[in-house]
């Protein structure tokens, strides 16, 4: 542990620590570009220039190991005039066109060059000018403005796994861009405007639209899938503008899927802003008291069990619960929060959350994947298991689920085989994979939500469970036995039991028996994905925020909110309790889900024991304590789950047809057409399209 | 003596012949008051009047939407909003200035990094209603092709100052 003094004051660090990061711990900021503190170091961009007692010239701080003895001045004479010549070279070639540049107001080289730039330019020779490189639909770029710091081509290559981006041509003459004009085929693409310390690198989606100091900022929580990232919603008067992530060590790191951050328009678009009632086979606008009426009137002296309830992908438990309540007053057993039909659930919370957590990931040693995409089902896991792969070491093994031309997960793995055999043969112990897991200290098994959700799903679990006690998984403080799900409402519904009661059918029940008239009215909240057609002459009222087959197929349609619009709770696929907060008010007449739900029970008659969402969340954490734990997670208590049974020879799939087509947001959204056409479907927009 | 004298003046009501000699006798001397509206007095080249939004000889509009004017405004009498024209560039689709919150003091000129929003040097815009003075993106563009002139020459007189 080398002592070193910066500015006078002395520390102790870790040997391998650099001079910049030893400032850090003592609050000292020295300016910097290239260096990011979760990428490799570059040292080229040469901001970070410090004197050192000794050398004759200035030492690139971030490059620099700190050694016994040094002495280092950050802000002296030497200091500073080497930084304001870096400054300068910096400022050479780039184009000071500020005004019309998206970074503007956010851009490290401009509050930099306030502090040591020159007042005028010395410069008056030829500025450089790069042609501007194509990389998707998503990225804008205006390559002169790059200062050539390699941040992308480092966050691309290791954090996204893609080695599409890579400098071209020496010296003055450096070009970024991918060596092939191509889109860059990463889910993470949207984190390379955040790394750029210039606008080389925009949003496309939000180009020229607004400054930041424009913008309302509210932090909150992502609910495109499960993984619960936390967001920074920036919106001007009443409109979601763009979303950022927030910075959580233990969830997102720092970085945000495309699906997360590019699907914000399609909240301005196919919005239900007004409740309807379908007269005549065409759903016509209708006041709130007429939607309500309407509904009464089928609900009035039927018998609950003719009633069901199933809960989307998006709903925030507070709706849920309220929703389970109200159906649990009618009468109605019929609820189900697991739209894709997972058999999973129940009272052991084990066996239905990511017990080890994501983080968790980095000190796993074995993985074996069973029936998921991690890539397209939860970008930011996939992330996190490439980074713990990065530093060797790790065994990772596939079943299923890995989709034809999507099969590069960003980290070498084996392929066992396509189905349950494999995984039977694995639980056997006469598997090869068997002794890798067997031998790891912390093997970890990562179970897909579509693995569980098929005809044998009950097995399935049973299955993957006895892998887990098999091979040491659980035990003492790991937990490796994890169910990776994809809906950001699942786990939350989980937790607060909104699941078939006794005597009742799940969602594959409820849509059959819908089908043949043995169930009268389905209550969807923000269910899409269910098989309408199949819904038979059902009364169907549905409760969302957007105008997609739930609402297509409504007799009754009650606006609600989407995530950004309202307070509200999720629960993440750890079983990590986030809040999300409120950045926009829901469009026209919509309102917030439980509210709807609340003021409906009134014109049952059986009004909901609460008036506010303080007393909702009271009597929510009442009812299920852990959802009072507001970010904490641990391991679930394990138990019985799963039913042992015969598992089919149907190979797993992956649930996820479609990255940026997943929900009822994305499939608003323009940017996500886009993005699907391109990268699913290979074709560019033609401009003679829509 | 002096009583007699101040009774005498009160008498003859000097004082109003005093006071209409003066008056009278500025029959004579030069007239400092103009035949407004036919005559104007002179204005600086510094003055802030009427806002108008420039255009470039060759028509582009100069406007780029970089929203320093709206950042600026003391009193936020502008709002802007921009998004990329077809052929890429970054230009405003709104640009309006409530001429009635507007102070007047030249901030958004001084913000100006290309010159295209400047205070012409007409100050003859009063209006009959209230709604006439919420100014549009057409209504200042229309000002700077109708005072270009008068903006040209005045920006050039005060360049060396800048």
């Amino acid at each position: 542990m080398p002592t070193l003094t910066i500015d006078g004051q002395e520390i102790e660090v870790e040997a391998n620590t650099t001079v910049l990061q030893a400032a850090e711990e003592l609050g000292i900021q020295i300016p910097r570009f290239c260096y990011h503190d979760r990428l490799s170091i570059a040292g080229n961009c040469r901001m970070c220039l410090v004197e050192m007692e000794g050398p004759p010239k200035p030492i690139a701080s971030c490059a620099m190991p700190v050694g016994e003895g040094m002495v280092i001045h950050t802000n002296s004479e030497v200091a500073i005039k080497a930084r304001k010549g870096a400054m300068e070279f910096l400022l050479i070639n780039h184009p000071l066109d500020c005004p019309i540049c998206d970074q503007g107001g956010e851009c490290d080289l401009q509050d930099q060059a306030v502090a040591f730039g020159r007042g005028d330019s010395r410069y008056s020779e030829h500025k450089r000018a790069v042609k501007d490189k194509y990389l998707g639909p998503l990225i804008a770029t205006s390559m002169t403005r790059c200062i050539t710091c390699t941040r992308c081509i480092r966050f691309a290559t290791e954090i996204a796994g893609v080695e599409e981006l890579g400098a071209t041509f020496r010296g003055e003459e450096t070009e970024i861009g991918t060596y092939v004009e191509e889109a860059l085929t990463s889910e993470l693409s949207g984190n390379l405007v955040d790394v750029c310390p210039v606008g080389a690198l925009t949003n496309q989606a939000y180009a020229f639209n607004a400054r930041p100091w424009e913008l309302r900022k509210t932090e909150s929580i992502d609910v495109h899938d499960a993984v619960g990232c936390n967001i920074r919603i920036d919106c001007r008067g009443n409109e979601v503008l763009r979303v950022l992530p927030r910075l959580h060590e233990d969830v997102n790191e720092e970085w945000l899927g495309d699906r997360s951050r590019y699907a914000v328009d399609g909240l301005g678009l196919q919005r239900l802003d007004r409740p309807y009632v379908r007269v005549d086979g065409k759903l016509k606008p209708a006041s709130w008291d007429a939607a309500f009426a309407a509904i009464k009137a089928r609900m009035d002296g039927a018998d609950g069990g003719r009633m069901a309830a199933i809960a989307g992908d998006m709903a925030d438990v507070e709706a849920m619960l309220a929703l389970k309540e109200m159906f649990t007053a009618l009468g109605s057993p019929n609820l189900d929060c697991r739209q894709d039909g997972a058999k999973i659930g129940g009272k052991h919370r084990g066996g239905y959350i990511f017990n080890s957590s994501i983080a968790g990931i980095e000190d796993a040693d074995a993985i074996l994947l069973v029936g998921t995409n991690p890539r397209w089902e939860a970008t930011l896991v996939n992330a996190r298991i490439r980074k713990r792969w990065l530093r060797g070491g790790l065994a990772v093994g596939v079943i299923g689920g890995v989709m034809g031309s999507n099969d590069d997960l960003t980290y070498k793995y084996d392929y066992l085989g396509a189905g349950p055999a494999t995984l039977t043969e694995i639980a056997d112990g006469s598997h090869a994979f068997a002794k890798v897991l067997a031998d790891a200290e912390r093997p970890m098994i990562i179970l897909g939500s579509g693995a569980v959700a098929r005809d044998d799903g009950a097995a399935v679990l049973d299955l993957a469970r006895r892998v887990a006690e098999q091979n040491g998984m659980i035990s003492g403080d790991w937990n490796g036995f994890n169910i990776l799900h994809r809906a950001a409402s699942r786990v939350g519904g989980l937790d607060l039991g909104f699941l078939p009661g006794d005597d009742g059918r799940d969602v594959a029940g409820i849509v059959a028996g819908a089908g043949k008239g043995e169930i009268d009215l389905v209550w969807l909240l923000g269910a899409d994905e269910i098989d309408m057609q199949a819904l038979g002459q059902a009364f169907v009222v549905y409760q969302g925020h957007h105008g997609d087959a739930g609402a297509h197929r409504a007799d009754v349609i009650l606006p609600g909110a989407a995530y950004t619009e309202k307070d509200a709770t999720w629960v993440n696929t750890e079983g990590r309790v986030q809040l999300g907060r409120r950045a926009a008010y829901p469009p026209g007449e919509a309102r917030e889900d439980w509210s709807i739900l609340r003021a409906f029970s009134a014109v049952l008659d059986q009004p909901l024991p609460y008036d506010s969402l303080a007393q909702l969340r009271q009597h929510m954490v009442e009812a299920v304590p852990s959802l009072g734990e507001v970010d904490e997670v641990g391991p679930g208590e394990m138990g019985a789950m799963g039913v042992a049974g015969d598992v089919s020879a149907a190979p797993f799939e992956s649930p996820v047809a479609d990255y940026y087509l997943a929900n009822a947001i994305c499939r608003a959204s323009a940017v996500m057409a886009d993005s699907s056409r391109l990268y699913l479907n290979g074709e560019e927009a033609t401009g003679t399209d829509g | 003596m002096s009583f007699m004298r101040q009774n005498i003046r009160a008498l003859l009501l000097w004082e109003i012949v005093e006071g209409m000699a003066l008056t009278f006798s500025y029959m004579f001397r030069k007239k400092v008051t103009i035949n407004y509206p036919y005559e104007k007095g002179p204005l600086s080249p510094r003055f802030r009047g009427e806002h108008a939004l420039r255009r470039y000889p060759n028509g582009e509009e100069r406007c780029i939407a970089c929203k320093l004017c709206e950042a600026i405004c003391p009193a936020q009498a502008i709002t802007i909003e921009a998004e990329p024209r077809d052929d890429g560039s970054r230009r405003t689709t709104r640009y309006d200035i409530d001429m009635t919150k507007c102070i007047y003091c030249g901030y958004c000129e001084e913000a100006c990094p290309v010159d295209a929003i400047v205070e012409g040097p007409n100050f003859e815009f009063a209006t009959e209603t209230r709604e006439e003075l919420f100014y549009d993106k057409d209504k200042l563009l229309a000002n700077g092709e109708r005072w270009e002139r008068e903006i040209a020459a005045n920006i050039a007189v005060d360049a060396p100052y800048r």
